[in-house]
């Protein structure tokens, strides 16, 4: 097995065993508390209003909003991280078959590699501080690389393999 | 016929009944079962589901109106019943494929997995028997419920989608393990490897599956740029919208209500079609291996290729457009998935042809 191959196969499994433990952290201990935040608040946000409590009630509705912005990106997280190691351990075992000698399949594995940590990483970000700036930046670069490394993989895999 | 030259020659990559093979097989079996469950599902739930959920919000809104929060609470909590309704049918949708592409996934490491024949196969029998268990449990959790429940928590249903997934990780862990020896053997292959050659087939479909995941990603920052934070900014605002008028009038609170089914949809088409097509994606890549295993002319084995990729670009495109154009767009979107289907069964008679007669002259019939 060469290098570029090692790189997606274990890089692969490590980011798949890591969103996994990620998802086992947070089915446990989050993910419960914050489905019951997010439907407490929004049927809280209604039963004030149906109480003529305007004030409540928007609070209420803001707190669904928040804790809803949180939900979305921490189950994306969990999910594209996987994805994106399943992706890499797939393609992994399809390398060899790859039209490019070993130094661009070395740049393409590691590209991936590191667009797959980043992309997720910048979007769990997003959490700790809603809109902030870094976080999307971070988010950007990431799926810019994974963009990037399957663009060519895809031409590599298309190409002749005797016109490396 | 180059069929019968690459049987010969692969006649000693997929041994009769070994792990391998039931993997191959259980795989598109599950992949092939869990893509029929989701068109029924779009057919005959989905969109019902979302009519109804839509109706329990009303409710809500209308008591919110008529200042009565016991009707509120009671809405919400049929909205949570249909939602949970939505989701398990959802989730056994999405866990019988994924199954599948394990499976898949498990059959190419085999060759790298340093266990004897029959703990492999063993292990195989027990990763499918969790496989299809897991979506049978998940479906049924909204029909168990917590009848004749040892718990009070948890229910039947969910008992069985848990060891079932406790199988599948027991299963895994064997392969890791197996997997872990063959690295610290020294890399020395306990089976052939799998055939390299580069047909038609395979370029096409490793390459058109790299494009596919591609379209999916590059869609995916698309939503993730352009919709996701305007999406979140429409749904308070028509919520709030929602409770302002419910104190005014019936009609604008109906406004406001289809006007939040209608974001919900729109999210839920761009969710799927973003999904659907990096699976499809993932799904071309993997079966690119198999295609040295399936005996059929190379003409039918291409037919099989392009109808697959053609029914994986038309059903997230017609997703898309469901919104655009009604039910029209989805009942193509739905003939998409029909063609993954039909495509994936096609391939699993070649592949059982070619362990058929793989086993037919290993018992010197032929």
């Amino acid at each position: 097995m060469n290098r570029p191959r090692q790189v997606l196969i274990f890089g692969g499994l490590a980011l798949a065993a890591f969103g996994m433990l990620f998802g086992l952290y947070y089915a446990v201990f989050v993910e419960h508390q914050t489905l019951d935040q997010m439907g407490g608040s929004l049927a809280a946000a209604f039963v004030h209003a149906a109480e003529r409590n305007t004030a409540e009630s928007r609070s209420a509705l803001d707190a669904y909003a928040s804790t809803k912005y949180d939900y979305v990106r921490q189950v994306d997280v969990h999910s594209h991280w996987i994805g994106l190691a399943m992706l890499m351990i797939v393609l992994g075992a399809a390398f060899d078959r790859l039209a490019f000698g070993q130094r661009i399949q070395s740049a393409i594995a590691w590209t991936l590699f590191a667009g797959s940590v980043i992309f997720p990483l910048g979007v769990i970000l997003q959490t700790a501080s809603h809109g902030s700036a870094f976080a999307s930046a971070l988010a950007i670069a990431g799926s810019g690389l994974v963009i990037i490394a399957l663009a060519v993989t895809a031409f590599g895999f298309l190409r002749d393999k005797t016109a490396q | 016929m180059a069929t019968t030259v690459t049987q010969a020659r692969d006649s000693a990559h997929l041994p009769a009944m070994s792990a391998q093979r039931l993997l191959i097989f259980g795989g598109i079996a599950l992949i092939a079962g869990g893509m029929l469950f989701g068109d029924i599902f779009a057919v005959f739930v989905l969109h019902q589901n979302g009519g109804e959920t839509g109706a329990a919000l009303l409710a809500a809104s209308h008591a919110v109106a008529a200042q009565n929060p016991t009707a509120v609470k009671e809405a919400f909590a049929r909205i949570g019943g249909l939602l949970e309704d939505r989701g398990t049918k959802v989730d056994t949708h999405v866990h019988m494929t994924d199954a599948g592409y394990l499976a898949l996934l498990l059959a190419l490491v085999q060759p790298y997995v340093a266990l004897s024949a029959s703990r492999k196969k063993t292990l195989a029998r027990l990763f499918l028997l969790g496989g299809v268990l897991l979506p049978i449990g998940i479906f049924l959790i909204h029909y168990v419920g917590l009848a004749y429940s040892p718990s009070s928590v948890i229910g039947l249903a969910s008992i069985l989608a848990d060891s079932a997934g406790a199988l599948m990780i027991i299963a895994l862990l064997g392969e890791a393990w197996g997997l872990l020896h063959y690295f610290r053997s020294g890399n020395v292959s306990v089976e052939d490897e799998l055939p390299q050659d580069r047909t038609w087939e395979r370029r096409t479909l490793l390459s058109g599956g790299t494009m596919l995941v591609l379209l999916g990603f590059l869609y995916g920052v698309w939503y993730a740029g352009v919709n996701l934070y305007d999406q979140e900014a429409r749904e308070t605002k028509i919520l709030s919208a929602t409770l302002d008028a419910a104190g005014a009038s019936t009609s604008a609170v109906t406004q406001t209500v289809n006007a939040y089914g209608m974001l919900a949809a729109e999210k839920a088409v761009e969710i799927a079609a973003h999904s659907h097509i990096i699976e499809f994606g993932l799904l071309a890549i993997l079966l690119s291996f198999v295609q040295p295993y399936i005996f059929l002319s190379d003409l039918w084995k291409r037919r099989w290729v392009m109808v697959l990729l053609m029914g994986s670009i038309i059903l997230p495109i017609f997703v898309l457009l469901e919104l655009k154009i009604g039910l029209i767009a989805g009942g193509i979107a739905d003939v998409g998935g029909l063609m993954v289907i039909v495509a994936l069964v096609g391939m699993l008679v070649g592949v059982l042809r070619f362990s058929g007669s793989l086993d037919a002259q290993a018992r010197g019939l032929s």
